[in-house]
């Protein structure tokens, strides 16, 4: 598809029922995608990520999935998802399965899905009462007898990140913290990658990650579309809106009222900005 | 009345603990604390690595989260997830590994994961992240936990990591210990009884035949530890 608007990325890409990864480490984490499948509606998804936070509790606490696949699931420095529990405890919009790993068995999983392979090995998993809840297996090395863990590896339908820049071919270049977005393109049967700006010329930058245009499937213009997370290079992490999420998200009402105003009513991520710098200017 | 807080105690007796020149797997909060304050009073040789992918990050405020832009600008280097947990975790390159959880019973095995049955939890917490291959895969493990019966538990709800390398337990009341694989109070904060760590534990409670009274902050660590304040949080 190449660069294309983000609505008609989500749209052509990301289907009702699919396994859908929206990879990021706490920095580049592509909330603006996210929006826009609570937009589209998209239901019945399977969310994939190490660390789902305010981005999945919006999508879980909009209905929009049915089963989480996780290692950590929290609100960064602050506490629990309130979306997330009352999905869990109270079964609240709807029941949300889930597959329960650790981090190194989720990242291990990536990069078996990256690498083709079935499945990713560890030194994990061992003791404790994780093994019995989830998707792993024991193995022993053929070479010397050693007792190991196996994790199946991730093979989302759709892989999404967000990056800081790509060319007008689709070429994408992310820096700083990297979290394991290559991993996530590299496995997914289909990749988006959203950016905060397209460039005529990608300058080489030492240590940027690279994501070529023929890995991806679309790469849509998101400017601001990590927020409240952070783009390294553009702006900075939202700490106050991760602190004041825990008070919107604790209420069912609360919660639906800040989708339906600041995502529902708003077409793309210009618009989203826009509401919030309005509810925050004095009356 | 002391001049420091419970939270400024527990920071500094962890922080004591750390080495200089330790390479350390640090989670927000009272670990990223205690790991500042070490480096910058006698370890400023301690290698902090956050999760993130960051290591020897010098972080001048303390992150709010543990992919925060400082970390990875005053990194010596940045790695993707999956090198980290392989390559130094799993490789065996880091010292010591802070660990915190809602629970812990007397073996120092810890549960984030949930309170009460796992498929239908009365609080369903974050879940282990990096927990189970930290506890199994640093030198020494050391958890920073607030000391109460809901905390210290006979019985742990779900068991999220192992506490075969657990070193020492920092909590308000005190520092507990392995003593034959059990944990065992062998010291009290200033102004705190044997009797009130008793309490707070949900379990008959070992105590060390010869129970010390930790040292109080001093001046110096109290000057470092208040200069650290979380970016973007309350002075």
């Amino acid at each position: 598809m190449g660069v294309v608007p983000l609505s008609d990325a989500i749209r052509e890409l990301v289907h009702d029922g699919d396994t859908v990864a929206l990879e990021g480490f706490t920095h580049l984490i592509p909330h603006a995608a996210g929006h826009e499948l609570v937009r589209q509606g998209r239901s019945h998804l399977t969310l994939i990520r190490m660390t789902p936070d305010v981005v999945y509790d919006q999508l879980i606490g909009m209905g929009c999935a049915r089963k989480l696949v996780f290692s950590w699931g929290g609100n960064p420095g602050v506490g629990s998802l309130h979306r997330l529990r009352d999905a869990v405890e109270n079964r609240y919009p709807r029941p949300l399965e889930l597959e329960e790993h650790s981090h190194a068995g989720m990242a291990a999983a990536y990069a078996a899905g990256a690498a083709n392979l079935p499945f990713g090995v560890l030194r994990g998993y061992r003791g404790g009462d994780l093994p019995a809840r989830t998707r792993v297996a024991t193995i022993s090395c053929p070479f010397t007898g050693e007792e190991l863990a196996a994790v199946p590896a991730h093979r989302p339908d759709v892989g999404i990140v967000h990056a800081q820049r790509a060319d007008r071919h689709g070429n994408v270049q992310l820096w700083g913290i990297a979290g394991v977005q290559k991993e996530t393109v590299l496995a997914s049967k289909r990749a988006l990658a959203t950016v905060e700006e397209i460039v005529d010329r990608l300058e080489p930058r030492p240590g940027a990650t690279l994501l070529p245009a023929w890995v991806l499937d679309a790469v849509s213009l998101a400017p601001g579309g990590a927020h409240p997370s952070y783009a390294h290079g553009y702006y900075e992490r939202d700490n106050d809106f991760y602190v004041a999420w825990d008070e919107i998200s604790r209420d069912r009402d609360r919660f639906r009222a800040w989708m339906q105003r600041h995502v529902l009513e708003t077409a793309d991520v210009a618009e989203y900005h826009a509401s919030l710098a309005r509810e925050a200017a004095p009356v | 009345m002391s001049d420091w807080t419970a939270d400024e105690m527990m920071a500094v007796e962890a922080a004591r603990r750390l080495r200089d020149g330790d390479v350390c797997f640090v989670g927000i909060g009272l670990p990223s604390l205690a790991a500042n304050l070490a480096r910058r009073t006698h370890a400023p040789g301690c290698v902090l690595v956050y999760e993130s992918g960051t290591i020897g990050a010098k972080p001048a405020a303390l992150p709010l989260s543990i992919g925060d832009g400082e970390l990875a600008e005053t990194a010596d280097t940045v790695v993707s997830v999956p090198e980290m947990f392989a390559y130094w975790l799993q490789g065996g390159r880091i010292d010591v590994g802070f660990l915190g959880a809602a629970q812990i019973d007397r073996h120092g095995n810890l549960n984030s994961t949930v309170i009460g049955p796992y498929d239908s939890p009365a609080v369903r917490l974050p879940g282990g992240g990096g927990a189970p291959e930290i506890a199994l895969g640093v030198r020494d493990v050391f958890v920073m936990l607030r000391h109460s019966r809901r905390a210290f538990v006979p019985m742990l709800d779900f068991t999220t990591s192992l506490g075969s390398d657990v070193r020492v337990v920092v909590t308000d009341l005190g520092i507990l210990e392995p003593v034959d694989g059990e944990l065992t109070l062998v010291a009290v904060h200033p102004g705190v009884g044997v009797e009130a760590a008793r309490a707070a534990t949900g379990w008959e409670l070992r105590v060390a035949a010869d129970v010390r009274v930790t040292e109080p902050p001093t001046p110096d660590e109290l000057t470092a530890l208040r200069s650290l304040r979380t970016k973007g949080g309350p002075a």
